[in-house]
């Protein structure tokens, strides 16, 4: 075990802006595009799906 | 159609056709993401629990564990993605280029997070946020075909010839790629040499490394599952209104 405290631990040996400014941006571009692609793929079955009920419209 | 095509073929080259290919990549890419999170909070605990202070760079060098990996998938999934494009130009097959489409953006994601955790560890080791070194301005170049890419396809109305020239940039563009990691060694960079390499093993000390490993496994993982989930979006986008689709997606 590496930290005594909590406190240590978010200090990071004086180097916490770094360390989590790294690992912050990190988690954050991986949600964002977890997020993204989800909605992706809804936006894009929802269109299928319009266009399916379009199609049954028209025969 | 589409059925028909997929009955005829056998073996794993069914799944060539989206029809095939986009079930599988659903019933997939939940375990993916299942073995990268796995990985993440291994890797993570090894990293800020086991892994010791380092004696030069303090405690700085814990963003070795998300800066190598995504460096790594970042030159790794533009080759993947080169590898679709020139499979699709070959034989002319539409997964190929979907797959090539889906990596895209993660490879670009992975380039940024490259350049910014590098950009964060520069500070405080180097005393500067950014350099015009080679390997720097390399990785940058990388962000930028990936950005290319995917405005170039973006920019073609018509899918098909949007694919092939984007592919033709992703492919003149795979000469960046040794360049990036030949950097070190050609010029005389800022950036330091390799601590890992094929041929010469490592030169780190073991518990940094496994946790190094662990977490470069895990953005394998995570790109494997993304992308995934990716060409299964684009399979919507482009088979809208197919009857195998309407079924599977109803």
């Amino acid at each position: 075990m590496n930290w005594g405290s909590a406190q240590a631990f978010f200090d990071m040996g004086g180097y916490g802006l770094y360390v989590w400014g790294s690992y912050g941006m990190t988690a954050l571009g991986i949600l964002l595009e977890f997020y993204l692609v989800r909605r992706r793929r809804r936006m894009a079955e929802a269109q299928s799906h319009r266009r399916q009920l379009l199609d049954e419209d028209n025969t | 159609m589409e059925r028909v095509e997929v009955q005829r073929s056998g073996g794993i080259w069914r799944y060539a056709a989206p029809a095939a290919f986009y079930p599988l990549a659903g019933k997939l890419a939940p375990w993916f993401f299942a073995l990268a999170i796995v990985l993440t909070v291994v890797g993570l605990y090894i990293g800020f629990f086991v892994a010791p202070t380092d004696f030069q760079q303090g405690e700085s060098y814990r963003i070795i564990f998300i800066h190598v990996p995504a460096a790594w998938m970042s030159m790794f999934l533009y080759l993947i993605m080169a590898f679709w494009c020139g499979v699709g130009l070959v034989f002319n097959t539409r997964l190929s280029f979907m797959m090539a489409s889906a990596l895209a953006p993660t490879g670009a994601l992975m380039t940024f997070i490259a350049l910014w955790t590098g950009s964060f560890w520069g500070r405080p080791t180097w005393g500067t946020w950014w350099e015009w070194d080679a390997r720097m301005t390399s990785e940058l170049i990388l962000l930028f075909l990936y950005i290319g890419f995917m405005s170039l396809h973006a920019a073609i109305d018509e899918v098909r010839r949007a694919d092939r020239a984007a592919a033709l940039l992703a492919l003149v563009g795979v000469i960046n790629v040794p360049i990036i990691y030949y950097s070190v060694k050609w010029w005389n960079t800022l950036h330091q040499g390799a601590s890992v390499s094929v041929t010469a093993g490592s030169k780190m000390a073991p518990l940094m490394l496994q946790g190094m490993l662990i977490m470069s496994l895990a953005a394998w993982m995570y790109c494997i599952a993304v992308a995934l989930m990716r060409v299964r979006a684009i399979i919507v986008e482009r088979e809208a209104g197919a009857a195998w689709l309407n079924e599977a997606v109803a």
